[in-house]
């Protein structure tokens, strides 16, 4: 089975993060960029399906020089090769851009399973999957807390509030993981000297045969206008027991859906 | 001019494997394995299974064909977490492994090292005895040839790594005879665990360390193989001296990562901790304590890189070792005594992590060549008293 796994950089979400004031895109050069932490369980996934079914996993990436690191990270994991997408035309791109830019690289690979994260913690639009599949005309298994690959059939388990959803389709397909699939492994370190000598491709948008004028900042479907940092943290609920605390308690959990 | 000490990606990329294994895995369950004074197997399985045993070892022994600065690396990482865990890696490879490494036969590289490398099996190195722990020489414990066999008497101390569940050998020093020159002849010879005669003692109630296994052990008419000879017979000691002038580099990694260890949490609580209004780290005087921490940290990394390199080169090492090891270590005592200071009374309590960097800072001035043993390397380097 060959899969193509997902993989994003991003900053780092324990980390303070900033947008650009230039251009109101997210200030990646200044950051401490790592793998998307949904893509680290993505890529577990991917080498897990591998270790039962054969096959190879490739890391599909689109970002600037900089992502190597988090290709370099995946590699050091065990993925066999990579596929880096980098153009300095795609600064900005929004996620229906990107969308077709990593359609236009997955066209270009040999694939029965395409797995990736059910979000990122930048863009957090949480469409890349659902874009994809239209865009590639192939099911979209979205939010998976369990995956299981039987011959050419996919069963997932869809996380919800409640429970869960079951979804069965055939290859080749897109399934996205939630951080409840799996405990993604640490790479050993003969991975991470094996990793150097893993091929990556690096392919600009003319190798993709992507339009440059498609994509970027300029023709984005959406612009940031403004932006300004969050509040700062509220007084917060006090609950004054009077006999009742537990059922405020309880109450307030609820109607934050934390319970 | 070459004067780098950036590290390589690959050296990078482990750093950071290292530091995420120590912050997830080993942070939240080390302070229990450390009260109940109880070796974490399966913490130490775990290493194994991501290389670090094997790190300064070739693949062809089953090692991960890094070197000796990136087991360092790795010792550094560990130490900012807990010391008790790596202590057990440096001994495991540092005194387990490199022994039979750089002074054993093919036979004995063959059917030690891929267990060793692996995490999968331990060694221990018994070279202190109760009478005797700096000056090396005056070990007691014999072995004597009989029958094509080496039996061994005597007994050793505060021997690491040497009764845990993976334990499966012990290279001891032993007087095997008199040198021409009428001194002792000291050989290593290799002692499976489990030989009849060779007795573990209970483990130690240490200061510090606590999660890391240190043991007496004993040995009556213990026999195992001629073959068990490890190098060159009488130049044990010899052998044994230059095994501890690279773990002194792994020493003052360790101890480097305990120091850092102390300004990251005394960083966090000065931040956190309010006193008359604001947080403490608005006094100058938290301020200075944390800034003299990250000096001492800073200064002594480059230490110890210094001697890594020239070890790496191929150049001696041995003064360098020592400087790192006998700077780090006492550096290490004073951010810990500072770290406590700044956590206040919460730094006296065990469940801070400052409290067990105390309590494991002071063994770094004493084991592995004690502070005053370095100085005398070091005045000998420099040829005063000669
Ligand atoms: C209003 C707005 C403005 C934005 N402006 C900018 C901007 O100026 N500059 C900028 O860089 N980004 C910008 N973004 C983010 C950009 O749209 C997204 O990074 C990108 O389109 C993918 O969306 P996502 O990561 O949020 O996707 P999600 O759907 O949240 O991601 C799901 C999964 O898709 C995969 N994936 C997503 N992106 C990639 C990728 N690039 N390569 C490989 N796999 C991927 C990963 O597996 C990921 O876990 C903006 C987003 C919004 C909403
Ligand atoms: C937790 C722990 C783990 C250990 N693990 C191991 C192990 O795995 N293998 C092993 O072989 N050993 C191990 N040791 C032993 C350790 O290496 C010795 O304790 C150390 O070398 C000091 O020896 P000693 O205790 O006999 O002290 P001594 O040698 O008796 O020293 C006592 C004091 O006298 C000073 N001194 C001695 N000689 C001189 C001199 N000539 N000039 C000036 N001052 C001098 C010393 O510096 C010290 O301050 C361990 C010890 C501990 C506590």
């Amino acid at each position: 089975m060959n899969i193509v796994v997902l993989v994003k950089q991003v900053p780092d979400s324990g980390t303070e993060r900033q947008l650009d004031s230039s251009d109101n895109t997210v200030a990646r050069a200044s950051a401490d960029n790592v793998i998307n932490e949904m893509d680290e369980y993505a890529i577990e996934e991917a080498l897990t399906v591998k270790e039962s079914q054969g096959g190879e996993v490739t890391v599909l990436t689109v970002g600037p020089d900089g992502a190597t690191d988090a290709i370099r990270k995946a590699l050091s994991m065990g993925a066999d090769k990579a596929v880096h997408v980098s153009d300095e035309a795609i600064h900005g791109s929004c996620a229906v851009q990107t969308s077709a830019v990593i359609a236009a690289a997955l066209s270009q690979l040999e694939y029965d399973l395409v797995i990736c994260g059910a979000e990122s913690t930048d863009g957090r639009v949480s469409v890349m999957p659902a874009l994809l599949s239209e865009r590639l005309g192939i099911p979209h298994l979205s939010g998976a807390r369990k995956l299981t690959v039987d011959g050419s059939t996919l069963k997932v388990e869809r996380q919800t509030d409640g429970g869960f959803w079951a979804l069965e389709a055939q290859t080749p397909a897109i399934v996205s993981t939630w951080d409840t699939i799996n405990e993604p492994r640490y790479p050993s370190f003969k991975g991470i000297m094996a990793a150097k000598k893993k091929p990556v491709e690096t392919k600009s948008l003319a190798d993709l045969g992507v339009d440059a004028g498609t994509v970027g900042l300029a023709t984005a479907t959406s612009q940031v206008l403004d932006f300004a940092g969050r509040p700062p943290k509220g007084e917060g609920v006090k609950v004054t027991d009077e006999g009742d605390g537990a059922e405020k308690l309880v109450g307030f959990l609820a109607s934050q859906k934390l319970v | 001019m070459v004067l780098d000490y950036r590290l390589d990606t690959e050296t990078e990329a482990l750093r950071t494997m290292v530091r995420e294994f120590a912050n997830e895995v080993v942070r939240p369950q080390i302070g229990a394995f450390y009260e109940a004074d109880e070796f974490p197997t399966a913490i130490v399985r775990q290493m194994g299974e991501l290389g670090l045993f094997g790190l300064p070892i070739p693949e062809e022994y089953g090692g991960s064909g890094g070197d000796y600065f990136t087991l360092c690396v790795a010792l550094e990482e560990l130490a900012r977490v807990d010391s008790s865990i790596a202590i057990t890696l440096e001994a495991g490879v540092s005194l387990g492994a490199m022994p039979i490494f750089r002074f054993g036969t093919p036979a004995q590289k063959k059917e030690w090292l891929p267990r060793l490398c692996a995490g999968e099996a331990l060694g221990a190195f018994g070279l202190t005895e109760a009478g005797g722990g700096s000056d090396a020489g005056s070990t007691r414990t014999t072995a004597r040839l009989e029958d094509g066999q080496w039996v061994v008497n005597g007994s050793k101390a505060f021997i690491t790594n040497s009764g845990t569940d993976l334990t499966e050998l012990v290279t001891v020093t032993a007087v095997t005879g008199t040198r021409p020159d009428g001194g002792k002849e000291i050989s290593a010879i290799i002692v499976p665990s489990g030989t009849p005669g060779f007795v573990v003692g209970q483990r130690y109630s240490k200061v510090g360390w606590n999660a890391s296994d240190t043991r007496e052990l004993s040995f009556t008419d213990v026999r195992v193989p001629a073959e068990n000879l490890v190098g060159d017979r009488g130049r044990g000691y010899a052998q044994f001296l230059s095994i501890l002038d690279e773990g002194r580099i792994a020493i003052a990694a360790l101890a480097v990562g305990l120091a850092q260890g102390c300004v990251d949490e005394s960083v966090k609580y000065a931040a956190e901790r309010e006193a008359f209004g604001s947080p403490i780290g608005r006094n100058q005087a938290i301020q200075f304590m944390i800034a003299d921490m990250e000096v001492r940290a800073s200064t002594a990394r480059l230490a110890y890189y210094r001697a890594a390199e020239r070890m790496l080169r191929g150049e001696p090492f041995k003064r360098e070792a020592a400087i790192a090891k006998l700077y780090s270590s006492e550096m290490a005592m004073e951010n810990a005594r500072y770290a406590t200071q700044v956590h206040g009374g919460y730094g006296f309590m065990n469940e801070f992590p400052v409290a067990r960097f105390y309590r494991d800072a002071k063994i770094l001035e004493i084991g592995e060549g004690t502070s005053e043993v370095q100085r005398m390397l070091i005045a000998r380097s420099l040829g005063v008293g000669a």
